[in-house]
């Protein structure tokens, strides 16, 4: 082939490289992605600054972003330390059914959300195998509050585990080795050598599994009560409005779920850039 | 001591948070025996909601599969400003919560949407009927496809594509013959958890459906139905399917895993 063919081939194989993929991307993102954001966004311009502020903070809508967000940071936080204590053990030890376990953490990625929350919702009821055993003390978990948490620790679990295992795999054993034969307490090298290390990964978990918690809606609809002002979350809240062709009213509180869920975003990305500087 | 002490905690711990409601799904809906399970999978309305199901996932998937790969090969085979928001912007429908998508599809194909004129002019439905669900299940599913494939082409690098073209391949068979094999254990997985999620999402679809029966009821919203209606052992049964495809999802993963790491010791 002479050089003139060759360079006629480059430049053919680089102009339609350009087109169809190019095209498909960009022209399905804004279709499919950019469009949809943009009419929640408009549409929520359009009601009108005070409107939209008495909207997005009227007692009902503070009341279920308390309920949405402080149980999702709850979940996520206990979801860290029981998180880390699976990863630890699954990476660490040898055990039988280590294999299934490990493979069973991922289930809350797999099953549908309407199926989690059945189950959930039987299971922790005063009738149910594990809610009969906590009726007698007086604790109701399906059907308030409790039964939001449970939901959101179901599917927030493989955020943390998954990204805690990979950090683990590649951590010396020697440097545990080495506080411990330098006479460091079992607490000690836990907090001091074996912690620090795994923090970033540890709260990139605990923030993508927060973020996972605050979205999700098939398996809390089932397992809450979904009154408002006690088990009622955002996401309940946006199809109740809709339901009651309140469309200012789920415009204003999906405009507040969508912008948080971008500085989620925006935070998860920042925090996996400083955890790459550790590794 | 300390050991088997932790593993103690964290199996109790997965128990109760994962294995006893996976175990009690099927428990449940096995309990009246085999025959009866198969009575309530009988019913029209459930014959329905799988039929609609499918024919979902059929149209979503092979869409989110030509989207993701054109995508995948756009955001790692180039470089250009803006990459970096268009790969945060591509998982926006992974962390927004579905009743947001389902209520974005509302505003612009529903009756006082944006489009709510036109459409209604040519007398097409969109909301509360098969295309908005289409329009919905899509949304939701976007990214998958993109985001298993994106760090696969990564990492075969574009020498062999190269080699490829220079050799006088054209563009199809270069993508045919030399990135499609290299790609494929990702993109399979890609379309496996597509499926998974087309198949069982639920909260955009029950904004968009309306729920009619037999009409624009998928196995999640009468999974749903059938419990909020006290029949809960319709309820299982039918949730039984559904945790069916999520277990094969997670047995393909797995075998999956191992075929790319396998392929990355090579």
């Amino acid at each position: 082939m002479t050089v003139a063919q060759s360079k006629i081939q480059n430049l053919k194989s680089n102009i339609p490289q350009f087109s169809l993929p190019w095209g498909i991307t960009i022209g399905y993102l804004t279709i499919m992605l950019l469009l949809p954001i943009t009419a929640l966004l408009l549409q929520a311009s359009q009601v009108g600054l005070t409107d939209f502020l008495r909207i997005a903070t009227s007692p009902v809508a503070l009341s279920a972003y308390n309920v949405t967000f402080l149980t999702a940071l709850f979940a996520a936080a206990v979801n860290g330390g029981f998180g880390l204590l699976i990863a630890w053990v699954l990476v660490r030890y040898d055990f039988p059914l280590k294999r299934l376990v490990d493979a069973a953490i991922d289930l809350p990625f797999a099953l549908p959300t309407a199926v989690a929350g059945l189950t959930l919702a039987n299971i922790y009821a005063e009738n149910g195998w594990i809610g009969s055993l906590l009726a007698p003390l007086g604790i109701k978990i399906a059907f308030t509050r409790f039964g939001v948490f449970v939901a959101m620790l179901f599917i927030s679990l493989p955020f943390i585990v998954r990204a805690l295992q990979p950090v683990l795999q590649e951590m010396e054993h020697d440097i545990e080795e080495a506080a411990w034969s330098l006479g460091a307490s079992q607490f000690q090298t836990f907090w001091l050598v074996i912690l620090p290390p795994l923090f970033p990964a540890l709260l990139t978990g605990i923030a993508l599994g927060f973020s996972r918690a605050v979205g999700e809606y098939g398996s809390i609809v089932i397992v809450s009560s979904n009154i408002a002002f006690k088990d009622l979350i955002a996401s309940v809240l946006i199809f109740q409005r809709l339901e009651q062709y309140d469309y200012a009213g789920a415009t204003v509180i999906g405009t507040v779920l969508l912008v948080i869920s971008l500085l989620m975003l925006l935070a998860i990305n920042l925090l996996q850039a400083w955890g790459k500087r550790y590794q | 001591m300390t050991k088997k002490l932790l593993i103690i905690s964290a199996i109790i711990y997965s128990a109760l948070v994962l294995f006893i409601p996976a175990v009690n799904v099927f428990y449940q809906a096995f309990k009246g025996g085999i025959g009866e399970f198969f009575g309530y999978l009988r019913t029209d309305d459930f014959i329905s909601a799988a039929g609609l199901t499918l024919l979902i996932a059929l149209i979503v998937v092979p869409i989110n599969a030509v989207f993701g790969l054109c995508a995948a090969w756009v955001l790692a085979r180039n470089r250009f400003p803006g990459r970096a928001f268009v790969m945060s912007i591509l998982d926006i429908p992974f962390s927004v919560s579905p009743v947001v998508a389902g209520l974005m599809m509302v505003l612009l194909y529903g009756q006082n949407g944006w489009f709510g004129g036109i459409l209604s002019a040519i007398n097409f439905k969109v909301i509360f009927a098969f295309p908005g669900m289409v329009l919905a299940t899509a949304f939701v599913t976007m990214p998958f496809v993109a985001r298993e494939v994106i760090p696969v082409l990564e990492e075969i690098g574009s020498s062999q594509e190269e080699a490829a073209s220079t050799l006088g391949a054209s563009q199809w068979r270069t993508f045919w013959r030399v990135t499609l094999p290299n790609i494929r254990w990702g993109l399979l997985y890609g379309l496996i958890l597509t499926n998974a999620r087309a198949m069982g999402e639920f909260g955009a679809i029950s904004v968009v459906s309306g729920n009619i029966i037999r009409k624009t009821q998928t196995l999640p919203l009468f999974v749903e139905q059938a419990y909020k209606q006290y029949e809960t052992e319709t309820a299982f049964a039918a949730a039984v399917l559904l945790a069916c495809l999520g277990f094969v999802t997670l047995v393909l993963k797995e075998i999956l895993e191992r075929k790319t790491t396998v392929n990355s010791q090579q």
